[in-house]
């Protein structure tokens, strides 16, 4: 067992676990924040997206135990208050850029991520640019298109 | 008014709670004191179950249950069942295998589980599921319907000879025959149609809970159809009685067919939990999706089509050879058969077809219906053959169809169905302006400068959706019914529930149903709240699949609004003292046509209910119910063109240019069905470029993750051109079509049409991976050599 | 994922001393293969020793005419330095097209060239770039480092700190990746080097990583795209799978190395 001592959400939350806990595991069952999604065990469908440290990673991809000290954001805290929703969940919703919601929060997580990437980095986020940075989310409902609609919609409504 | 009736683009209901993380999918349920189940799967394809010895298992920490399939069937649960028999030509029935939830005495495919464990945690029910020694004596495989039907294949079940389960047959052979024989000219094909895996994001998942005060069971699971779940649970499986089970599908993470069966899986949990007496919590790993959910598709096909010397179809003969995996799957029979043989008539009319189809186990994991599940084959089938008949007789793909379109409605094809209506020409006009088929040549030109080959392929889709009547399918062999019911309760203060016994998982009814409410009673969706999913709530139902929540579904709770409406009017007249024929609905009022004579739409709830004030002899309460059964199928259907760009040097095809224009019927909101038709288009492409779940010889599952069946990714597919040039279905009262799975049925053929076109090559078969496409250029490159 | 211990070491020769004591440990650095291995229950290291968190191995240096990398160095971050971008942009686009943007985030470079996955790219750049390998005993050369599939000339509990580039005088990548999992199914790197044209192949080949002797040959006679066509390379050497023949690997491997030469 190791204790693990984080950021989550803007809370300091520490428990007890077993040394192989996945990062995912531990805020879905320990913090039963449940809008973090396991949707393969290969690292490859984005669902466990969340950001460490401002970062995007895969959570099924890290141990909790890495995390230690990190902050870590989960879909549940990218709204900057209770009652608010962050630009990038209003542009899904907008521009129907999701159909069953598994992948979403997956999605979104990687979105704001990578709009602020760009936007430190002064590049320009256009289709072409997006549709590669999705390279590590799927999804098996809408076909892209509007997901992709959605975070162009998103990154100008986030500027 | 309202603007959120029929034709509004209103925005999802459901979007809320999943953008912030707050949708409940099965896999967040938590049960008090739950435990978790791992299951101990065969790695053989083929094998006798010697010896299980499940000693270490049971003595390690955390570990509440080892259960066996020998336990399972002791305990009088049932096989698992085919709910649709298929008559073989020769008057005989289907030859189904036993399939018991855990293996008994041999196992069938990989991942067939002959245990499972039941421990505390998760980690502690894998290592001890790891522990559980199982005697094997592997036996020889087969992995496809070749191998399967050869003399001496291994036998997969004893009362299958030759591993044939049945040789079924449609239209009329001999007039198709001579039709053939005299034909001025044939084009002759082998077809395959590659194996999928469906790939829904939200892994299965099951938390069953047995109660035994009250001797009574509640199922969470993934499913597309509680209510059949739990029908077959019952009735079947012997698991519990109906009224002593309650399922649930909470939010379903998307099914495309995956979701509609009752897999083992959440038999066991179901009968663990009142073996151990506690919850049984299971969810898949992707990894035991690709071995256990239902797979798709995987027909062998050889396929003759002739002309008149006027380039008129004279007819139309196929011969499929189907895989259906290890075992019947729920639907598994139909699928091959009258989801499939029925549509062979296409969009054309053609007086003779004929359809022999022979099905067989192999040692993979069961083939049952996946988005589209038989008009997809039908549709690749039919699309690729006249493209390839044009390509050989030297004419315009596009009008070589036109000239055999089906003009006339309704129109009896020679395979049963008989067609309601459809603008087969208009969508073909509306997708070729659309995707300006005029200025290919130059876009073709200008590619080739830039080293690129460019093609364009049609497909001129239709499907049957809305399986229906049920007294039709009935006779057809279906072991259910498939009407669709509904409830309305307009509650005291004029809020309304719709109970419906369809099943959202994507689809986003939770807002469509709600519009067609508001369109009815003039009220804001905000207003109106659909319950579904939960057999303790709706009264029943047979769930979502086949495109028919639209068509089936809503048409159940319109005739229900019809009764609503009827009292609605009935309580308005008396109580405003007019005539039930002046009063009308509109604006949150219920008022007498031409005067300022009105109630709000809330009194009339309220008068309902206070029951102060009715009608003589009127009931009160204001709660319809109706079931809904349909006439007919409907017959959505459309035109697709595909442009797409090869890179000869590595055989990279990218997809220009995508066009569709659909015939849905009525649309009640537009933003959902592009959003649909996107879908599908991406899932079809996927079939088409990228798919394949592959097993070896001997039955392994080579394709076993997402390292190894490549799934559309947004940088593999384009933007979509959709349109819509629709005929009202005359079958229903909404008019409605079905929109769900188009995309996937008619795609496919589009995209292999034009890479075909594009390589100049028609020998290609799905997906046509870069390499599989580098090699069709090889052979061109070759033959050109040879000239 | 089997039980494991987990350790989070602060300094190289608290890792490495802290390996030495473990009955069968490894060195977690990214994770990004060790983590999906152990998912799978195909890895059960007993400890986990963590060398993400190591300061000194977190930085990138240009010295001269060498580019030093840290091992803890994750991809984004050699993607994204403009150290790397100015001395060897071939390298930070390699870097920038592995995975994905979250794989990036924290996948090492040190990590992957010590797991050596036939289908990695750094491992290709190592070798084509004639990278040295420094690890907290010594300095292997890039050409004795990669000894085959998942194979390399590390010793036991040995920790790689670093790796040096050599600048080429000119260098491209270009990748043909798997279209399922994306990793290369082709991927060459074609360097001028201070000793020679230099091409490394990964993805393809049925042992690793490898230099390509014809195409050296053919691009230090003529620096150009058109020089790699026609160069054969050995069917029987190749990979063949589901996604693609061993003919059709042999032919990209020409394919590619034209475009490295283009991107260069």
């Amino acid at each position: 067992m190791t204790k693990v001592t984080m950021t989550v959400n803007g809370k300091a939350r520490s428990a007890e676990v077993p040394d192989n806990t996945l990062l995912v595991d531990y805020i879905r069952e320990n913090l039963r924040l449940t809008g973090t999604h396991v949707g393969c065990d290969t690292s490859q469908c984005g669902a466990c997206v969340v950001h460490v440290n401002g970062q995007a990673v895969k959570a099924c991809t890290m141990l909790a135990a890495s995390a230690e000290g990190a902050e870590v954001t989960t879909i549940e805290g990218v709204a900057a208050g209770k009652d608010d929703l962050h630009p990038m969940q209003i542009a899904f919703k907008e521009n129907h850029g999701l159909q069953c919601g598994f992948c979403t929060p997956g999605m979104i997580m990687t979105a704001t991520d990578m709009v602020s990437r760009y936007k430190e980095a002064g590049k320009t986020l256009d289709e072409h640019a997006i549709r590669e940075e999705l390279e590590g989310n799927i999804c098996r409902c809408t076909g892209y298109h509007n997901i992709v609609k959605a975070i162009a919609d998103g990154a100008s409504k986030m500027a | 008014m309202t603007d959120q009736g029929i034709g509004a683009r209103v925005l999802r209901k459901e979007d809320k709670r999943f953008i912030t993380g707050k949708g409940k999918y099965t896999d967040d349920i938590v049960q008090p004191n739950q435990a978790y189940a791992a299951f101990v799967r065969s790695p053989h394809a083929h094998a006798n179950v010697k010896s299980i010895d499940a000693s270490a298992a049971e003595a390690m920490e955390g570990v509440e249950a080892v259960l066996n399939g020998h336990q399972l069937t002791g305990d009088g649960i049932g096989n698992i069942i085919c709910g649709w028999g298929i008559t073989s030509k020769d008057g005989s029935p289907m030859n189904m295998g036993a399939w018991s939830a855990l293996a008994t005495d041999k196992v069938r495919y990989v991942g067939d589980a002959v245990a499972v464990v039941i421990a505390d945690s998760k980690a502690q029910a894998q290592a001890a599921a790891e522990a559980v020694m199982v005697e094997y004596e592997v036996l020889p495989a087969t992995s496809n319907v070749l191998a399967s039907m050869k003399e001496g294949a291994p036998q997969i079940h004893e009362n299958a000879p030759g591993n044939l389960i049945f040789d079924w047959e449609i239209g009329n052979k001999d007039e198709t025959d001579a039709a053939l024989a005299s034909a001025h000219h044939t084009t002759t094909m082998d077809i395959t149609n590659n194996r999928l895996s469906p790939n829904p994001m939200e892994p299965r998942s099951a938390v069953a809970t047995f109660d035994e005060s009250e001797d009574h069971y509640t199922l969470y699971t993934t499913s597309q159809n509680p209510h059949v779940a739990r029908l077959v649970l019952s009735a079947f499986y012997n698991v519990a009685p109906e009224h002593k089970l309650r399922v649930i599908a909470p939010d379903v993470g998307g099914g495309f067919g995956a979701k509609i069966y009752i897999y083992p899986e959440e038999i066991v949990c179901l009968w663990a939990s009142m073996k151990t007496n506690r919850s049984v919590k299971w969810t898949s790993t992707r990894s035991e999706a690709f071995l256990t959910d239902a797979h798709g598709r995987d027909h062998v096909s050889t396929a003759t089509m002739g002309f008149d010397a006027d380039n008129n179809i004279v007819g139309f003969k196929v011969n499929t050879k189907a895989n259906l995996g290890a075992y019947m799957s729920l639907f598994s029979s139909s699928v091959p058969t009258y989801l499939y043989a029925t549509l062979l008539s296409g969009q054309y009319n053609i007086a003779n077809v004929y359809c022999d189809v022979q099905t067989y186990y192999t040692n993979t994991v069961p083939v049952d219906a996946y988005r589209g599940a038989g008009r997809p084959e039908a549709a690749y089938l039919i699309e690729r053959m006249i493209e390839t008949a044009a390509r050989e007789l030297g004419v315009d793909p596009g009008e070589l169809r036109r000239q055999n379109f089906v003009r006339e409605f309704p129109h009896q094809t020679p395979v049963i169905m008989a067609y309601d209506s459809g603008d087969f020409a208009g969508n073909l006009d509306q997708a070729k302006a659309a995707a300006d088929v005029a200025g290919f040549p130059a876009r073709k030109e200008e590619a080739a400068k830039r080293g690129k080959l460019r093609g364009l392929g049609y497909s001129n889709y239709i499907e049957a959706c809305g399986i229906a009547p049920s007294a039709a399918v009935g006779s057809l062999g279906a072991g259910v019914g498939l009407w669709e019911s509904a409830e309305v309760r307009v509650n005291p203060v004029g809020t309304i529930e719709i109970l419906t016994g369809s099943h959202s998982h994507g689809q986003g009814h939770e807002t469509t149903f709600a519009q067609l409410v508001s369109e009815r009673f003039d009220l804001p969706t905000d207003n109106i709240q659909i319950v579904h999913g939960d057999t303790d709530k709706v009264q029943f139902g047979m769930g979502t699949y086949g495109s028919r929540s639209g068509a089936v579904g809503m048409s159940a709770i319109s005739k229900a609004l019809d009764k609503v409406e009827a009292k609605v009017k009935k309580i308005a007249a008396h109580v405003l003292e007019a005539s039930e024929d002046d009063i009308v609905i509109e604006g949150g009022e219920v008022k007498v046509k031409g005067t300022d004579k009105a109630m709000g739409w809330h009194e009339v709830g309220l008068s309902a209910y206070t029951a102060h004030n009715l009608p003589e002899g009127m009931e009160p309460g204001l709660k319809e119910g109706a079931f809904y059964d349909p006439t007919n199928f409907t017959f959505p259907a459309g035109c697709y063109i595909c442009e797409v760009e090869v890179d000869p040097q590595t055989g990279v095809t990218e997809i220009v240019q995508f066009t569709a224009s659909d015939d849905f019927g009525t649309i009640i909101n537009p933003m959902i069905v592009e959003g649909q038709v996107h879908g599908g288009i991406a899932q079809g492409i996927g079939q088409a470029m990228m798919e394949h779940a592959v097993y070896d010889d001997d039955g392994q599952l080579l394709s076993g993750s997402y390292m190894d069946y490549c799934m559309p990714r947004a940088d593999d597919v384009p933007n979509y051109t959709v349109s819509h040039h629709s005929t009202t279905c005359p079958g229903n009262p909404l008019g409605m079509k079905g929109c769900g799975e188009a995309g996937a049925i008619g795609s496919p053929p589009a995209v292999i049409n034009a890479i075909t076109d594009a390589i100049g090559n028609n020998n290609l078969s799905m997906p046509a991976t870069p390499s599989r496409v580098w090699a069709a250029l090889q052979q061109v490159s070759a033959a050109q050599a040879a000239e | 994922m089997y039980d494991t211990t987990y350790y989070r070491a602060s300094s190289v020769s608290d890792a490495t001393s802290k390996l030495a004591g473990t009955e069968d440990g490894m060195f977690l650095a990214g994770g990004q293969t060790l983590i999906p291995t152990m998912k799978q229950r195909l890895a059960a290291p007993s400890d986990l020793v963590d060398v993400s968190g190591i300061d000194a191995l977190k930085n990138i240096s240009v010295d001269g005419e060498v580019v030093t990398i840290g091992a803890a160095c994750t991809h984004a971050q050699v993607a994204g330095s403009s150290e790397v971008a100015q001395a060897i942009p071939a390298l930070a686009s390699l870097a920038g097209g592995i995975g994905d943007p979250a794989v990036r985030a924290r996948g090492t470079i040190g990590g992957s060239i010590a797991n050596n996955d036939p289908a990695a790219d750094y491992p290709a750049a190592c070798l084509g770039l004639g990278a040295t390998i420094v690890t907290d005993t010594r300095e292997i050369p890039a050409d004795e480092f990669f000894v085959g599939m998942f194979e390399t000339a590390l010793d036991e509990g040995e920790m790689v700190t670093a790796v040096k580039f050599p600048k080429p005088t000119k260098a491209g990548y270009a990748k043909f990746p798997n279209p399922a999992s994306r990793y290369a199914m082709v991927g060459v790197m074609a360097a001028q080097t201070g000793n020679g044209v230099r091409v490394a192949v990964t993805g393809a080949g049925n042992d690793g990583v490898f230099r390509h002797n014809a195409l050296e040959e053919a691009l230090g006679a003529n620096w150009s795209a058109d020089a790699t066509q026609g160069v054969a390379t050995d069917a029987d050497d190749m990979l063949s799978d589901i996604h693609g023949s061993a003919e059709y690997r042999a032919h990209l491997v020409s394919v590619m190395a034209g475009r490295a030469v283009d991107n260069s």
